[in-house]
């Protein structure tokens, strides 16, 4: 049996999940990558993305935006903004996200900011989710 | 005669009052239980990111290239007060306490020549605050249509202040909240947010050495305007507990006032029903002797 670490996730408002799991897949804003244990420690951004977490204790999705994960000794805790188990995401939430992503890129695109790419690659990371979680806004 | 009517409407209206504010009181109670769950489920995140920002401040703030929002704008000039207050009243000293070290901090700063602009939350300390620094307010923010104190409440406050910052409006900014901690005891509390302070916590943390991806300081550079969002909406929920546990403690005292002051009344009134008949047996008995 492989080794588990510890998980946390929590936002803001409140923690998710604390569990013993066996890897973590993590939307790092350079790319995902999955973490087990003893990885070497490390500290990532998120983007817009689906963090996979599968252990003894079954698999879970959810979708997090913004925010970090630290990768250390005692295991893995993702903090993220904005965090919402697979189950709970409807297509309403993904259109309010869309719409936000779609506002600041427009916003960045009309001041001409730097923050356009930025901006663009929110846009399109979040219109990912929907395609990987198999939600269509339309 | 009357004067027993009178006495009665009293005692009447009074126990109207302590009914209400018994009422208030178990209200403010059950949002306190709330308040203070909300705030303990957001503890863990605020403890952990703070703990990570402390250990990247203190790996990267010593270089010039360190981003502005943690080593300041150079400059001390522009002070922004943001001052958090509760949106309704009856809630003890809880607006007044804040109000008092928000100005103190206010007077220091303008005594000392420096500029003071105000941003407001929460429509209480605007108005107690208005007639002395009315002129220094800069903006408010209204949260009285929000029922439940969310993220996104503190963001967009948040991205207020940040915006002002990159137009270079102020160079450093103080939160004023109260601290919940106990029912009766809620500290006023000034907090200074931009440039950020992190407490760094003795030993422990130094030890791990981490990879950073991207490099440290663009981590750094992208979560320093989300500390500024997670240490104002830890304000906030400190504050909307501080404030229910200052509006539970005000209106148990004024539940008790109601009580004793009934109790006044009604001895009153029992005296002066007693003096009422005893006046008539007195006006019978020298009726009857004067026969």
């Amino acid at each position: 049996m492989a080794d588990t670490l510890q998980f946390d996730l929590v936002s803001p408002e409140r923690s998710l999940a604390s569990m013993q799991v066996s890897e973590v897949q993590i939307p790092g804003s350079d790319g995902d990558m999955t973490a087990m244990a003893d990885h070497a420690p490390t500290i990532t951004t998120l983007r817009p993305g689906v963090l996979k977490v599968s252990g003894p204790a079954g698999d879970a999705e959810y979708v997090v935006t913004g925010g970090f994960a630290e990768i250390g000794d005692g295991g893995i805790s993702v903090l993220a903004e904005r965090a919402i188990a697979k189950a709970d995401m409807d297509q309403a939430t993904l259109k309010s996200m869309i719409d936000a992503a779609t506002d600041a890129f427009e916003k960045a695109q009309d001041a001409k900011s730097e923050g356009v790419d930025d901006a663009a690659k929110a846009l399109a990371d979040v219109v990912a989710i929907g395609d990987a979680l198999g939600i269509s806004v339309n | 005669m009357a004067n027993l009517k009178d006495l009665k409407n009293r005692i009447e209206s009074v126990k109207n009052t302590r009914k209400i504010t018994k009422a208030m009181q178990m209200v403010a109670a059950a949002k306190l239980r709330r308040a203070q769950e909300a705030a303990e489920q957001s503890r863990p995140y605020t403890e952990r990111f703070n703990a990570v920002m402390a250990g990247l401040a203190a790996s990267v703030g010593g270089s010039d290239s360190a981003p502005k929002l943690l080593s300041g704008s150079g400059k001390d000039d522009v002070h922004l007060l943001v001052i958090m207050t509760s949106e309704r009243g009856l809630c003890g000293g809880f607006n007044t306490n804040i109000a008092k070290k928000a100005r103190a901090h206010a007077d220091s700063l303008l005594a000392n020549g420096k500029t003071v602009k105000i941003l407001t939350v929460g429509k209480k300390g605007r108005e107690s605050l208005k007639r002395d620094f009315g002129q220094y307010y800069v903006g408010h923010v209204d949260l009285s249509d929000v029922k439940r104190l969310g993220y996104s409440n503190a963001q967009g406050i948040a991205s207020d202040v940040l915006t002002r910052f990159d137009a270079e409006e102020f160079d450093v900014a103080t939160l004023f909240y109260a601290k919940f901690q106990n029912v009766v005891t809620q500290i006023p509390t000034a907090q200074q947010i931009i440039p950020a302070a992190f407490e760094v916590e003795e030993g422990a943390e130094a030890a791990t050495l981490y990879d950073y991806e991207p490099s440290e300081e663009a981590i750094l550079a992208d979560l320093l305007p989300r500390g500024v969002a997670t240490a104002i909406f830890s304000a906030l929920l400190e504050n909307a507990a501080s404030e229910q546990g200052s509006r539970m403690s005000a209106m148990d005292n004024a539940t008790r006032n109601a009580g004793d002051m009934i109790d006044k009344l009604t001895i009153q009134y029992n005296r002066s029903r007693q003096a009422v008949i005893t006046n008539e047996l007195i006006e019978i008995i020298s009726g009857a002797e004067a026969l």
